[in-house]
């Protein structure tokens, strides 16, 4: 398995939506300042357990978690844990570009004021360099007073991942962050998930398998709520060891 | 045979709109017949005199200003009541609670209440304000009663208005590391509160033309004085009109008292619910910007 320090690690992680299970004994480790990609046909679990690794899932009713899951050693299922703490460590970009109907620049401070920074120049500051990040800053520096719903999908989408970087995270997930985007912005998109695994642990769940092969370093195939296969992605797409992956990848079905 | 099918689709669309067209403009006439009438018969009485003085000789004579204060005043009373706790509850059940059987019994209570007959809300007023707590034939058990009878349209009202409020803004805000009470403080609350306002400002409309529950809870026959204190008996608008309507001595001669009473109290409503859009569209402006 690949090398470099886990960073996130879930061990025999099962949920369940009332009585219906969706994720099944799932062991994954997600190294440091890697891309881990999460492929497999639609329903088959991919969004659920990346919501699981912010506690995102919290917030449905009627659902159930067994099994743990550690951020840098540490367990984050417990009913202890600070979900507002765990969710500042670690970020999340979602499917639909969500920008608040606030300013540019509220949208990419609302995570620094929330956690009480209000000394307007760290603020500027903060925001500039999470544009810059994000490869957003040249497109929009003259218009930050302007509202986020006038950017385009594309622009949109590099916001929150702007507004995810300004709170300093460990851990970005991504939750299938180019499904409603076009080509050219997805190419972006993925230039800069590139540059952020210098700084970055990076947990990215996809359906379009060309994006896992360029962006990951590591692909989790699932199906059904099951781990079929997870290992280096280029082992993965050049020489599966199962057979379902083989199918998946040469698009059999899904 | 494609051709006539096509027709025949076009003479039904024709058809459905041409009668949906005849029950807007019959609901638009009966309204706009109705505002001629009061407006043509209680015009002449509505005088400087009539809005500022109190009435005179049994009230033949003289104006409605008593009875224009002490609506003013229980509406007031009514809002501080109905306001905040009408959108304290419902942002708990849309944002807090579980959604479960008890939650479900509560809001069906809810929509319950809002039909339950307003002089159904006197009669509780009576027992609980008037008697119970000591409070007296008065403003303030007037308002509080019609704040009661407000509370389930405002909490209806303001739950609609919260749940327009796409989940991205709340889940966004906690993925950032917010508090459940910062994401809808922040980016819940600020877009959900027109909504809210329009809703809550409509019920107190509808409340302010209440007789039912003042009658016997502390709206008074004939005051030529104004309140001094909440704890005072009062006049009130839709009140003043029931009596000058069906309990004068001489209805005839007092007719177009009534009738100007009408126009103020319509006057008074269509100005509340008024500043109702007009809060709607000040806020929603300033949040496009």
């Amino acid at each position: 398995m690949p090398n470099g320090k886990p960073k996130i690690e879930t061990k025999n992680l099962s949920f369940y939506y009332g009585h219906t299970q969706a994720l099944k004994n799932l062991n994954i480790v997600c190294p440091e300042k890697k891309v881990t990609a999460i492929i497999g046909p639609s329903g088959c679990g991919k969004s659920t357990f990346i919501r699981t690794l912010n506690r995102m899932n919290d917030v449905v009713p009627n659902t159930r978690l067994s099994g743990e899951i550690t951020l840098d050693g540490q367990s984050i299922v417990s009913a202890k844990v600070d979900v507002v703490e765990l969710r500042r460590r670690v970020g999340m970009v979602f499917q639909k570009p969500n920008p608040f109907p606030k300013s540019i620049f509220d949208n990419i401070a609302y995570g620094l004021r929330i956690n009480g920074h209000t000394e307007r120049r760290k603020l500027a500051e903060t925001v500039e360099r999470s544009l810059r990040h994000a490869a957003l800053w040249d497109e929009v520096k003259d218009r930050l007073e302007e509202n986020a719903f006038t950017l385009s999908g594309g622009q949109q989408q590099r916001l929150c991942i702007a507004r995810a970087l300004a709170v300093e995270p460990e851990v970005i997930l991504f939750d299938e962050p180019c499904s409603a985007i076009d080509p050219i912005a997805t190419a972006k998109i993925e230039d800069l998930i590139h540059k952020l695994k210098q700084d970055y642990t990076v947990v990215i769940v996809t359906h379009n398998m060309q994006q896992a092969a360029r962006v990951s370093d590591l692909t989790a195939f699932m199906m059904l709520g099951e781990l079929i296969e997870f290992d280096v992605t280029e082992k993965i797409f050049t020489n599966p060891a199962n057979k379902l992956t083989e199918d998946y990848i040469t698009g059999r079905f899904g | 045979m494609s051709q006539r099918l096509m027709r025949k689709k076009k003479i039904i669309q024709f058809a459905g709109f041409f009668l949906l067209r005849v029950c807007v403009y019959l609901v638009l006439a009966v309204l706009l017949l109705f505002l001629y009438d009061v407006g043509k018969k209680g015009g002449g009485a509505v005088t400087w005199e009539f809005l500022s003085q109190a009435p005179r000789r049994g009230m033949t004579e003289g104006g409605i200003l008593p009875a224009i204060f002490g609506t003013f005043l229980v509406t007031v009373v009514t809002a501080v009541l109905a306001i905040p706790l009408g959108m304290f509850a419902a942002i708990y059940l849309n944002e807090y609670a579980r959604q479960t059987r008890m939650t479900r019994i509560i809001r069906l209570s809810i929509r319950n209440l809002s039909g339950v007959p307003s002089i159904v809300y006197g009669l509780f007023g009576v027992i609980l304000f008037v008697n119970t707590l000591k409070f007296g034939t008065s403003i303030l058990s007037a308002g509080l009663t019609l704040g009661l009878l407000t509370l389930p349209w405002t909490i209806t009202a303001s739950e609609e208005a919260l749940k327009t409020i796409p989940n991205s803004y709340r889940e966004g805000a906690l993925a950032l590391g917010a508090t459940k009470w910062q994401s809808i403080r922040t980016n819940v609350l600020p877009y959900a509160l027109p909504g809210m306002l329009t809703g809550t400002v409509l019920g107190l409309a509808r409340a302010a033309g209440e007789t039912a529950p003042i009658m016997f809870t502390g709206a008074a026959f004939y005051l030529p004085y104004l309140p001094k204190s909440l704890k005072d008996q009062f006049m009130a608008l839709p009140y003043h009109l029931y009596i000058m309507a069906t309990q004068h001595h001489d209805i005839a001669k007092v007719r177009p008292l009534a009738y100007g009473t009408a126009l103020v109290l319509i006057a008074f409503v269509l100005g509340m619910n008024m500043t109702a859009v007009i809060i709607r569209y000040r806020l929603r402006r300033k949040r496009r910007t």
